[in-house]
C-alpha cells in the first residue's frame, strides 16, 4: 500500500501544453502513472504527445475521463486559480508544482480547500510519488526510488532526492514519498502526513525532512506526543547555519524567531523520540540503524 | 522586498493612519531648509534597511536647523553599522525630518502571516518601543495576538479587545480602531509579509501616531504591485546581494571561506550545515534553481567567486530538472584565469552527470569528484591541512 496515490490514481495534467508540463508529463508516464488528460483553456479538442486528450476546462476533462487527481505547471500567477477550479471540479487530490504563488492567494485557498475536503499538496513542491505503484505525481527523478516500507515527508525538493538516494544506496525501499512544498501556507502539513502514514500498514517507519522557520515541525512533534503517530521517526533540520532573518530560497526559510531556529526544532522532535539525523549526509546510515534496531535485522 | 522608513509612512498616510509631519531630505542644505519649514526642532532619522538605528547614532533631536544641518552632515554618505547589519553597515542616502511629539504611551503593532494558522495574524503589545523580540523575552504576557479571517477581514470588535487589554482610554480607542483596520487593509491590497509600527503612540492629546513604520513586500508578489517595485533600495543590499537580487540569484552572503553552488534550496541549506558541522565556515548561501543553462550558470559562479573570502568551491548538484553538464559547463565558462587554481569539489548525481564529469575533467581547472557529502568534508579536511 502506499498514502494518497494508489493504482486507481487517474491524473489530468494542468498546464499540460507548457514546456514544463510537456516535459514531465513524459516523465510521468514513462515511470509508470496513468495520465488520462491535460487542461490548458484554448487548447480544448488537440492533444498531445499523440494520445492525451486536452480539454479547456477541468470540469470537461473529468467528465469525459473521470480523473481523480491532478498535477499543476501553470505560472505562479494562475495557480491559485488552477488549483480552485480543480478542487471545484470534483478532483479529490490535486499537487500543484508551481513556485512563487503569492502567499495572499494561498490563504484562500487553504481554506477552501481545508472546507471541500480536497487534499493538496504544495504550492513549491516536488510533488508524491509511490514507487510500490508507480504513481509519479511530481518532477522528482523516477529512477532513484526502490519500492518498500519507508515513507518520505520534506518541505525541500532536491533535498528529499538526496534522503531517497541515500536510503535506496542503502538498499531501504519507500513506500511513498511527499514533499509538501516550502512555502509559508501548503495544503499539506507534516501532521496530515504522519497521520496517513500511521494509517498505512506498510509504512514501517518515516524521514521526515524539515527546515528552519515556521513551526511545523514543533506541530508534527506534537502530534507524535498526542499519539498521532506511533512508529518510528527519522528527522533532519536543514538550516542549522542559516543567519537569522535572510530568506534562504524558500519563502517559508527565514528564522524570524526563536521557534523557527533549527536548534527549537531538533529539540522539539527528540523529546517525543525521533532519531536526528545530524548533517544531511547522515540520513541513509541513521535511518538504517534505526530500522536494524527496531526489527532486529542486520 | 523591504521600504524605507519614510516611504512606508508615506503609505501609512495614504491609507489614513497618522504620521508625525515630516519630510525626507538628500542633503545637509536641504535638511536645513526642511527643518526651518518644521519650525526648528525636529528628529533627523537616517533611512536605511536595518533596524537598531537608534542606538547605532543613527537618530538625533535637533533644536535649530543648523542642528539639524549639521546632523544630517554626520549622517549622510556614511555607513550605519547597527545590531542587525553586517560589520559594512548600510548607506545611508536619505535622512527624516520630523517633528517631535508628546508621548503617553508606546504600544508595539505588527502583522505578519502565520503558517500555522493559515493566515495573517495581528500582534499588539502595550511594552513597545522595544524590538518585539526583546518583548518576547522580558514581558512575553504582554504579547497579544489576533488571527484576522480573510473573509471578514478585521473587525471592531477585535481592535476594542486589543484596546482593553492593553489599557487604552476610550478615547484612544475610538482614535486606533481605524488605525488597526486600515493597516490591516494596507498589509492585504499590498501583498505584505510582514508591517510593524513599533513605537505606535498614545499622545497626551490621545491622539495615535505612528512614530515608525516597517512595511516588507512580499517578493512572490511583486509581479503585481509594480507600483512597490519603483520604492526598491538596491544600495541596502551588501554589494554581491545587491548583484543576486537583480538577476533573480537565490544568494545569501555569509563569512566564510567555502562557496557553496547547489541546487534546491533544501540541498543549498543542507551542504551548508555540513560544512558548518565538520568545522569549516560557508561563504555563501546558494540556489542555482532548476532550469539554468549555462550561461545562468556562469552568471552564479561569478558571483560566487566575487566574494575575495572564497577559498574553495563545493559543488552540490542533484541534477533532475538542472542537468549536471548544464552546471559544469557554467562553471568552466565563468573561471577566470587567475582564479583557475581555486579546488573546486563537485559531487554531480542524477540527469547527466557523467557528462558533467566529463566537462570538468576536460576543463583544466582544479577538480576534487567526490560520490557524497562526507566524502566532500573529508576532502576539505585534507585541503586545510595540506
Amino acid at each position: 500500500m502506499s498514502i494518497l496515490v494508489d493504482k486507481n490514481t487517474s491524473v489530468i495534467v494542468q498546464g499540460i501544453t507548457g514546456r514544463q508540463g510537456m516535459f514531465h508529463t513524459k516523465q510521468m508516464l514513462d515511470y509508470g502513472t496513468t495520465i488520462v488528460g491535460g487542461v490548458t483553456p484554448g487548447r480544448g479538442g488537440t492533444s498531445v504527445m499523440d494520445s492525451i486528450p486536452v480539454f479547456d476546462s477541468v470540469k470537461e476533462a473529468v467528465k469525459e475521463t473521470g480523473a481523480n487527481a491532478s498535477i499543476i505547471y501553470v505560472p505562479a500567477s494562475g495557480a491559485a486559480d488552477s488549483i480552485l477550479e480543480a478542487a471545484h471540479s470534483g478532483i479529490s487530490l490535486i499537487v500543484c508544482i508551481t513556485e512563487g504563488v503569492p502567499t495572499k492567494d494561498m490563504i484562500g485557498v487553504s481554506r477552501y480547500i481545508r472546507e471541500s475536503g480536497v487534499t493538496l499538496i504544495g504550492p513549491n513542491c516536488p510533488g508524491i510519488i509511490s514507487p510500490i505503484h508507480k504513481c509519479k505525481l511530481g518532477i522528482m527523478p523516477g529512477e532513484i526510488h526502490l519500492p518498500g516500507s519507508v515513507g518520505v515527508v520534506s518541505r525541500s525538493g532536491t533535498l528529499t532526492y538526496e534522503a531517497v538516494h541515500q536510503l535506496t544506496q542503502a538498499g531501504i525501499g519507500q513506500s511513498t514519498c511527499i514533499g509538501i512544498g516550502g512555502d509559508p501556507i501548503v495544503g499539506t502539513s507534516f501532521v496530515d502526513v504522519l497521520g496517513h502514514f500511521e494509517a498505512d500498514p506498510e509504512t514501517e517507519a518515516v524521514v521526515l525532512i524539515g527546515e528552519i522557520g515556521g513551526t511545523k515541525e514543533q506541530e508534527a512533534a506534537e502530534f507524535i506526543r498526542n499519539g498521532g503517530y506511533t512508529k518510528p521517526l527519522i528527522a533532519v533540520i536543514a538550516g542549522q547555519s542559516a543567519p537569522p532573518g535572510k530568506r534562504m530560497g524558500h519563502a517559508g526559510a527565514i528564522v524570524t524567531g526563536k521557534a523557527g531556529l533549527a536548534s527549537e526544532k531538533v529539540k522539539a522532535l527528540k523529546e517525543v523520540g525521533a532519531f536526528i539525523a545530524v548533517t544531511a549526509g547522515d540520513i541513509g546510515t541513521t535511518t538504517n540503524s534505526v530500522l536494524n534496531s527496531t526489527n532486529g535485522r542486520n | 522586498m523591504k521600504l524605507h522608513e519614510y516611504q512606508a509612512k508615506e503609505l501609512l498616510a495614504s491609507y489614513g493612519i497618522p504620521i508625525p509631519e515630516g519630510s525626507v531630505a538628500s542633503s545637509p542644505e536641504e535638511a536645513r531648509e526642511k527643518a526651518q519649514k518644521l519650525g526648528g526642532s525636529c528628529v533627523v532619522k537616517a533611512q536605511v534597511h536595518a533596524g537598531g538605528r537608534g542606538k547605532a547614532g543613527g537618530i538625533h533631536i535637533t533644536i535649530t536647523p543648523e542642528e539639524a544641518e549639521k546632523a544630517a552632515k554626520l549622517l549622510l554618505g556614511t555607513r550605519l553599522v547597527t545590531a542587525q547589519t553586517d560589520t559594512d553597515g548600510v548607506p545611508i542616502n536619505h535622512v527624516l525630518l520630523e517633528h517631535t511629539v508628546d508621548v503617553e504611551k508606546e504600544l508595539y503593532l505588527g502583522i505578519i502571516i502565520d503558517g500555522s494558522v493559515g493566515g495573517p495574524v495581528m500582534i499588539a503589545s502595550q511594552a513597545g518601543g522595544m524590538e518585539i523580540e526583546e518583548i518576547a523575552e522580558k514581558h512575553p504576557d504582554l504579547i497579544l495576538r489576533v488571527a484576522v479571517d480573510p473573509v471578514i477581514g478585521f473587525q471592531p470588535f477585535q481592535a476594542r479587545y486589543l484596546s482593553s487589554v492593553m489599557g487604552l482610554s476610550a478615547e484612544s480607542t475610538k482614535a486606533i480602531t481605524p488605525v488597526l483596520s486600515n493597516l490591516y487593509r494596507l498589509f492585504i491590497d499590498k501583498d505584505c509579509s510582514m508591517v510593524e509600527i513599533n513605537p505606535l503612540v498614545v499622545t497626551k492629546e490621545q491622539k495615535i501616531i505612528a512614530l515608525d513604520a516597517k512595511v516588507t513586500i512580499e517578493d512572490d508578489a511583486l509581479f503585481r504591485q509594480r507600483e512597490m517595485i519603483e520604492l526598491r533600495d538596491l544600495t541596502q543590499e551588501g554589494k554581491l546581494e545587491g548583484i543576486a537580487l537583480e538577476k533573480g540569484i537565490a544568494y545569501v552572503k555569509l563569512d566564510g571561506e567555502v562557496g557553496c553552488l547547489v541546487n534546491g534550496a533544501g540541498l543549498a541549506m543542507a551542504t551548508m550545515d555540513s560544512v558548518r558541522a565538520a568545522g569549516f565556515n560557508p561563504a555563501n548561501f546558494l540556489d542555482v534553481g532548476g532550469g539554468a543553462d549555462p550561461d545562468r550558470v556562469a552568471e552564479t559562479v561569478s558571483l560566487v567567486l566575487e566574494d575575495p573570502n572564497v577559498k574553495r568551491i563545493l559543488v552540490n548538484v542533484f541534477g533532475g530538472i538542472a542537468r549536471c553538464d548544464d552546471i559544469a559547463k557554467g562553471i568552466a565558462m565563468a573561471m577566470p584565469e587567475d582564479r583557475k587554481d581555486i579546488p573546486l569539489i563537485v559531487r554531480f548525481l542524477g540527469t547527466n552527470k557523467e557528462e558533467g564529469n566529463q566537462v570538468l575533467r576536460e576543463s583544466g581547472l582544479n577538480i576534487y569528484p567526490i560520490a557524497d557529502l562526507n566524502e566532500g568534508i573529508e576532502v576539505l579536511r585534507k585541503l586545510a591541512t595540506s
